[in-house]
């Protein structure tokens, strides 16, 4: 089944887990599945018209999924999904 | 035409001398360069002291700190020596200690919108060494705008980001993150902590990427965002490409000179700690100690995180983490007077924006956090 890392600043919403395994023949499904069950998730990635916020990068492989069908690409068992943060620190 | 190498040099840089890829015309590129560190803490330290080493001929150095004890754990460039100095001064001396065959430029001032140009204009290289989202779209905008490499590094916690922005060569920063966060979403290092070590790794890695672009050599991290996890010990990478309606580095783009950057994040253009719920919704530690010792009924609520309690305490207080309030407010009474804390005062005016946006009216921020009461009260806790 598809993997999907969940980067540091996120995992308090998912009981600390690094990696989830998610399933759905497409994106949107995948993260319909994996907010069911950590419902908390939901606000910090999608905005009220269900679409990603601007702020949320989500990869399918090496690839950004705006630059594939969005939401609506179609996923395999053994693709890994990453969530890339905006992390800002370093000088303090 | 390139500088020459005194005999000094040459036996300085011997070891890059004798590297095809380097050799003495690479040495003398890297004498001609100059770049601009921005910030000289976690990321800037181990970039500008490998820049220096590497004998990059001019480097400049933008901070408006002072050296801080807490600073000591990563930003590997100040030492016990210079606690107490001007961040800059304490650099400009360790560096010139490594090699004083270079030029070191120090702005002892916030990189600003007023500034960033005038400081940028005259370097080659621009390095992201910043803390904050404000100054990291401002970098951004600034490389795009000049047309100069921005050499990104991020960090949090176990987790490090580095990618080279060169607008004219691939994406910027605003292509991968058009915009910030909500204030308040992403935790600072000042907050969530950083392992010491990781910001030497990504910093590592930003110094490499620099004196590459500045050599001509391999292959630049232009369009490819690199991953770093510490605990797993993995490196992976993405692609990143320009977004054709990027509003800065797009053909027709929106933003032609520098904003408000602090406006756009909604946050200040620093990483400090010390919160502040605003006017009415802080009660000082002082305040708050003699209300209790007046024999007061306040109820206490801790927001940090479990493990924060093992540093220091403060008695008859429930421990909360802000992550979970929202799913406790129903064990919480709003007739009740309360007060909130955490550290130093960030995490809890979050809380108490929660509980007011709930209903909660009776309820107050300890300002400076459980520092400021270790400060001012308790002087047997310890401040962290």
């Amino acid at each position: 089944m598809p993997v999907l890392r969940i980067p540091t600043p996120l995992r308090t919403y998912t009981q600390g887990q690094s990696e989830v395994t998610v399933q759905g023949g497409t994106v949107a499904e995948a993260m319909d599945e994996l907010t069911a069950r950590f419902p908390s998730l939901r606000a910090h990635l999608f905005n009220g018209d269900n679409q990603l916020r601007p702020f949320v990068n989500l990869f399918l492989n090496d690839e950004n999924i705006k630059e594939l069908q969005g939401l609506e690409t179609s996923l395999k068992e053994s693709d890994r999904l990453m969530l890339i943060p905006s992390i800002a620190g370093g000088r303090v | 035409m390139l500088p020459n190498l005194s005999h000094s040099e040459i036996l300085r840089y011997s070891r890059h001398l004798l590297i095809p890829e380097v050799g003495l015309e690479g040495q003398r590129k890297l004498k001609a360069a100059s770049v601009l560190v921005i910030g000289t803490g976690g990321l800037g330290s181990p970039v500008a002291l490998y820049l220096a080493a590497a004998g990059v001929g001019c480097i400049g150095l933008v901070d408006y700190d002072i050296v801080d004890f807490s600073n000591l754990q990563r930003q590997v460039i100040h030492g016990t020596s210079t606690l107490g100095k001007l961040k800059v001064e304490s650099a400009r001396q360790r560096i010139l200690d490594i090699n004083p065959d270079i030029q070191v430029e120090v702005y002892n001032e916030a990189f600003t919108s007023e500034n960033a140009m005038r400081i940028a204009e005259g370097y080659d290289i621009i390095i992201d060494g910043t803390d904050n989202f404000p100054t990291r779209y401002l970098v951004n905008d600034v490389s795009v705008m000049l047309g100069k490499a921005n050499v990104y590094g991020s960090i949090f916690r176990f987790d490090g980001q580095a990618s080279v922005f060169d607008a004219k060569r691939g994406p910027c920063y605003r292509c991968l993150f058009p915009e910030p966060p909500p204030p308040g979403l992403v935790p600072s290092c000042a907050e969530g902590g950083v392992l010491g070590v990781l910001p030497g790794t990504i910093g590592t890695i930003q110094a490499t990427e620099a004196l590459k672009l500045i050599l001509g050599i391999g292959e630049p991290l232009i369009g490819r965002l690199l991953l770093y996890n510490a605990l797993d010990m993995t490196f992976e990478y993405v692609k990143l490409r320009k977004n054709p309606k990027c509003k800065v580095c797009s053909p027709n783009p929106e933003i032609t000179e520098l904003i408000d950057y602090e406006a756009f994040c909604g946050v200040p253009g620093h990483d400090h700690d010390e919160g502040s719920a605003g006017a009415g919704w802080d009660i000082s530690a002082t305040d708050l100690a003699s209300r209790l010792e007046g024999g007061e009924h306040v109820r206490l609520v801790d927001v940090r995180e479990p493990h924060e309690l093992e540093i220091s305490r403060l008695q008859g207080a429930d421990l909360i983490p802000l992550g979970q309030l929202a799913a406790h407010l129903s064990e919480l009474d709003t007739a009740e007077e309360m007060v909130v804390f955490c550290k130093s005062g960030s995490r809890s005016a979050r809380a108490l924006e929660l509980l007011v946006s709930a209903g909660f009216r009776k309820v107050k921020n300890l300002k400076g956090g459980i520092n400021a009461w270790a400060r001012e009260v308790d002087t047997s806790l310890p401040v962290y």
